[in-house]
């Protein structure tokens, strides 16, 4: 056996794993199907500076903008202007990606590209290896450990039958445009249930006249495609520009699993769900979950024990660091998807700024719960965040 | 009954196959459809942002 551990997918979830498996001494392998890595973008691109604390100084060639705050915007129009305290970043994802693997590769990684894994080899219980397809050729690898880090939109993922339905998803698209008017130190963020339904429109400079201009909405009647060609008609800042590449995608934004391992396989990153459910930002997460996955499977992998039972070290510490607070996140998006477009109004004069960033990361929730008992037909809500 | 997609509206962009809980979908260059694993449930054409897909019961 050639490799202690094989992992599929080169994102942000599969190269954090990688990397801090090879940094502790295990041979590891990634797959790709894709021909370029960070390509195609299904991503706002938006990060937190502080993410770097995880994954060390983001060289400047990957970063298109630094972003000051967040302008929040009711649907009546007004807007709460955050300042974030650690600053953000809005990537160049192409750019980014590849250095994400060049991090794991510097480590002692091996990555594959252009290589459709096609199924999983299995023996007694365990998952011992993958199947896939290179060059044209079938072949077969085996692996102590195997890591499914494939993002959602993976057929294999599916067969692993540890999945409930993927029920909660955002379908969103997102134009890359240039030539429009912004404020490039601001990412810019549209609620309302006339601009998306239980989503948002968002704006994030990617330099001085442009941006990725994008739509999230629950799947309804009309589809991402029309809100987001309704709100740049209605805007004329973004109207005057062009849109240069159309991206799009579904985004999990919620159905936290409580089970992500068997035997000899566990599943991280937007695979296993691990998305913000109020934003959809999921870059964070991954990187998280996939370093949490590298923790438990090296000491799994010290005590040559890699059963369901031993991974199981993943659920709990997932859970315990990330997975309560999404779920109160979750939560949030399960009041705010419910809010009509005069609460949002209402809403946006009573709260502070920083409050509202600090809900979107599950904290500071009991103030967004005296707001909305304030009000005598939001006190339902308000007990739901409770 | 009959799944189809407007190749020409489609982008690639995949979310179709991340919600089809029967794995019919798949993506390569195009989205690829395998009929014996489809069950019509109509989901990835709720779900796709430029409503490329069709699904008639």
């Amino acid at each position: 056996m050639k490799y202690d551990v094989v992992i599929i997918g080169c994102g942000p979830a599969g190269t954090s794993c990688a990397k801090r498996l090879a940094e502790n001494g295990f041979t590891v392998k990634i797959y790709d199907r894709r021909e370029e890595l960070g390509v195609p973008v299904r991503c706002g691109e938006g990060l937190g500076e502080r993410t770097q604390e995880l994954i060390g100084k983001i060289p400047d060639n990957c970063i298109s903008q630094k972003i000051k705050g967040a302008r929040i915007y009711a649907p009546n129009g007004k807007y709460l202007e955050a300042i974030l305290e650690y600053g953000g970043l809005i990537l160049n994802r192409r750019v980014f990606d590849k250095w994400l693997a060049e991090q794991a590769v510097k480590a002692g990684t091996e990555i594959q590209k252009n290589t459709l894994i096609t199924n999983f080899i299995k023996e007694n219980g365990y998952f011992k290896g993958v199947k896939g397809e290179f060059l044209g050729k079938e072949f077969e690898e085996k692996a102590k450990m195997i890591v499914c880090a494939t993002g959602a939109e993976s057929a294999l993922r599916k067969t692993l039958n540890i999945f409930s339905k993927l029920n909660l998803i955002d379908s969103c698209l997102q134009y890359k445009m240039s030539g429009i008017d912004i404020d490039s130190d601001f990412i810019q963020v549209y609620l309302g249930n006339e601009i998306a339904p239980r989503g948002y429109v968002w704006v994030f400079p990617k330099g001085k006249d442009k941006a990725n201009v994008g739509v999230g909405i629950i799947p309804g009647k009309q589809n991402a495609k029309y809100y987001l060609d309704k709100f740049i008609n209605e805007h004329q800042e973004l109207k005057k520009g062009k849109i240069d590449l159309v991206e799009g995608g579904c985004v999990p934004v919620g159905d936290l699993l409580k089970d992500i391992v068997t035997n000899g396989l566990l599943i991280c990153g937007e695979a296993a769900h691990h998305v913000n459910p109020i934003h959809g930002g999921g870059m964070k997460e991954a990187i998280i979950s996939g370093q949490l996955a590298a923790d438990v499977i090296s000491e799994c992998l010290k005590n040559n024990d890699v059963s369901k039972k031993a991974l199981s070290k993943f659920n709990d510490l997932w859970w315990k660091k990330r997975g309560n607070r999404l779920a109160k996140v979750e939560k949030l998006r399960e009041v705010v998807e419910k809010l009509s477009d005069k609460d949002f109004n209402d809403l946006a004069d009573a709260l502070k700024p920083e409050d509202v960033i600090e809900f979107s990361r599950g904290s500071k929730l009991s103030v967004l719960t005296k707001a909305l008992m304030r009000k005598p037909g939001l006190i339902s809500l308000a007990k739901h965040l409770l | 009954m009959a799944w189809s997609i407007d190749s020409k509206k489609c982008i690639t962009c995949g979310g179709c196959v991340s919600v089809c809980p029967s794995a019919a979908l798949e993506l390569k260059e195009n989205i690829l459809f395998d009929e014996k694993l489809c069950t019509l449930c109509g989901i990835c054409e709720k779900a796709c942002p430029v409503s490329a897909i069709k699904v008639e019961k």
